[in-house]
């Protein structure tokens, strides 16, 4: 059996506070799981949950409470096997007085490459991420959107195995998702593991090959997204518009609103097509026919509203 | 030999240079140089002697002013605004980002201190219309000011390792004055006759760093040579010193939790 890409052993993470600092509370709960070489892994959780911390013990940035964890079957302590690794931070902020070109080249002098190849792989990754026209840009004067890009580009252009994306698409716009998300399944495609946190969940289907999901630093599972969300089809939402003179059919008058100027009927699945059948006996316009799932956050939703605690984080009583 | 702390400071040095830092100090160094020619002018015979005073004094406070405030924001800086995660992501250990740091400001206080040596020595050479050989301590007073701007670089890394960017200037700042006056303080508690004041004041001379020695402008305005067991002296003072602060700071940054 292959080495794991990464593997999480009881990872605990307690926060110290207050004015003595006696007291913790638990950001992260004993967090065990394994990601498997290759997978596009999403890391699920609404804000606070503990996603953050977990990417920042990986990085070693933090360092655990209790617990371990290894990256292809190396500690977290060992500073040599950030060259397998790659990190894009949460909201990345990056030296604003360079460059692209001049922090990708910083960037890449950490790593044992000779000049031609550091200058080839820099003005590649800036092209791979769309950034060649600005290259030459100070990064203060970029958006939020080109420096995301920026950060994926330092974050790949060592060739790692093993990438750490923390909210990569958070905050952009549906171009620069759209962007991002073919940047990842690229990554897929070469054979590279990507594991990415995420609160949203369109990304999370489009990209993940498993997920886990964290709530209030406590694991809650681990699988493909279908089996740990259980995404069923709640209902069908049809838009439609009737011509003038015409009304609603009475039998279905009670799931119908109006939607500016259209109407709106909420349907189960199996009822979808009688419905449609009546709606057209009415001589109804059908403007759309859409699923409606629940969303990741009616998920999280749910698991907190399920927890005693808070559920950013475990206050746990100081021995 | 790790070339990871190279790259830090050549980046740290570059950042001085794009926020202008050393335009503004240079400006202002030469406004200084300017003054001292306008004093010299009106301060017969003397001209000198008033002009070295007053350069060296400037180059000490600008650079000590730069030792202080950006040294006490190499570390928190990166923190607060969390570009140090991406670099610690990389094969980059702890001490080598703080040793990267330290040199590049270091760097800069050097080329700073360079830039407003030779603005000094324009100004002798304006007023004497000659550089002469008893010139030369002007040199090693400014060695004895850049030991003095290593050395109080390395107290701001070192308390901005663990400390918020205001606190650390103040802890800086109070060591610097405390380090100047560590002979009075020692022969203060000499006259004392409480055998534990005399302890404490004895501990506190060996304890903080002694700035009043690297003090030698006064000798450089007359003219007078500056033996040069002062400058090894000097030279291994400081560097024991900085060499321990760095270790401490390295101890500290590397066991610290970046939130």
């Amino acid at each position: 059996m292959s080495t794991p890409a990464i593997e999480f052993e009881a990872l605990t993470k307690d926060y110290a506070f207050g004015f003595w600092r006696k007291r913790t509370r638990r950001a992260l709960d004993s967090l065990t799981f394994q990601v498997r070489e290759g997978e596009v892994f999403g890391f699920l959780g609404p804000n606070g949950a503990g996603k953050t911390t977990t990417l920042k013990l990986l990085m070693g940035l933090i360092f655990p409470t209790s617990g371990t964890a290894r990256i292809r079957g190396r500690s977290i302590d060992d500073v040599e096997m950030h060259r397998e690794i790659g990190f894009l931070p949460e909201q990345p902020y990056f030296y604003d007085y360079l460059t692209a070109r001049e922090l990708l080249d910083y960037s890449a002098r950490f790593f044992k490459f000779t000049e031609t190849d550091r200058r080839e792989r820099v003005t590649k990754f800036l092209e791979r991420v769309g950034l060649s026209a600005a290259a030459d840009v100070q990064l203060r004067r970029f958006s939020k959107g080109m420096l995301q890009r920026v950060g994926i580009a330092q974050a790949i252009l060592h060739d790692p195995q093993v990438i750490f994306l923390d909210e990569p698409t958070s905050g952009l716009d549906p171009v620069g998702r759209r962007e991002v998300r073919e940047i990842i399944l690229d990554l897929q495609r070469q054979g590279r593991t990507v594991f990415f946190s995420t609160h949203i969940l369109p990304d999370a289907e489009v990209l993940c090959d498993r997920v886990a999901v964290l709530v209030g630093g406590k694991l809650q599972g681990v699988g493909t997204l279908q089996e740990i969300v259980s995404i069923e089809v709640q209902a069908m939402e049809v838009l439609f518009e009737l011509p003038a003179g015409r009304s609603v059919p009475t039998a279905l008058a009670g799931h119908v609103t109006p939607s500016g100027g259209a109407y709106r009927l909420d349907v189960p699945e199996a009822e979808l097509y009688d419905a449609i059948s009546q709606l057209r006996a009415a001589e109804a316009q059908i403007l759309s026919v859409t699923q409606l799932k629940p969303t990741l956050e009616d998920y999280f939703f749910k698991l907190v509203g399920r927890e005693t605690a808070p559920s950013y984080a475990v206050e746990v009583a100081h021995k | 030999m790790s070339s990871v702390p190279f790259f830090v400071a050549v980046n740290t040095f570059r950042e001085s240079v794009r926020d202008r830092v050393l335009y503004n100090l240079i400006f202002f160094a030469l406004l200084m140089m300017a003054a001292a020619v306008f004093v010299g002018q009106i301060s017969i015979g003397i001209e000198r002697l008033v002009i070295v005073n007053l350069g060296l004094s400037a180059i000490s406070l600008l650079g000590l002013v730069m030792s202080v405030f950006i040294g006490v924001g190499l570390v928190s800086k990166e923190i607060e605004r969390r570009t140090l995660y991406s670099i610690l992501a990389k094969p980059v250990r702890r001490w080598e980002f703080l040793a990267g740091k330290y040199l590049g400001l270091l760097l800069t206080l050097a080329i700073n201190t360079a830039l407003m040596t030779l603005g000094l020595f324009l100004a002798l050479l304006y007023v004497n219309r000659t550089i002469a050989r008893a010139d030369a301590p002007i040199l090693q007073a400014v060695y004895f000011i850049l030991l003095e701007f290593a050395l109080v670089t390395a107290l701001a890394l070192f308390f901005s390792c663990f400390s918020t960017p205001m606190l650390s200037t103040l802890y800086t700042l109070g060591i610097y004055v405390a380090g100047l006056f560590a002979s009075d303080l020692r022969d203060a508690g000499a006259l004392s006759s409480s055998g534990a004041v005399k302890a404490i004041t004895s501990v506190l001379y060996y304890a903080l760093p002694n700035f009043s020695n690297f003090n030698v402008i006064g000798a450089a305005a007359h003219g007078d040579a500056i033996p040069f067991s002062l400058v090894w002296q000097n030279t291994a003072y400081a560097g024991i010193y900085i060499l321990a602060l760095l270790l401490a700071a390295s101890a500290v940054f590397s066991n610290r939790n970046l939130k």
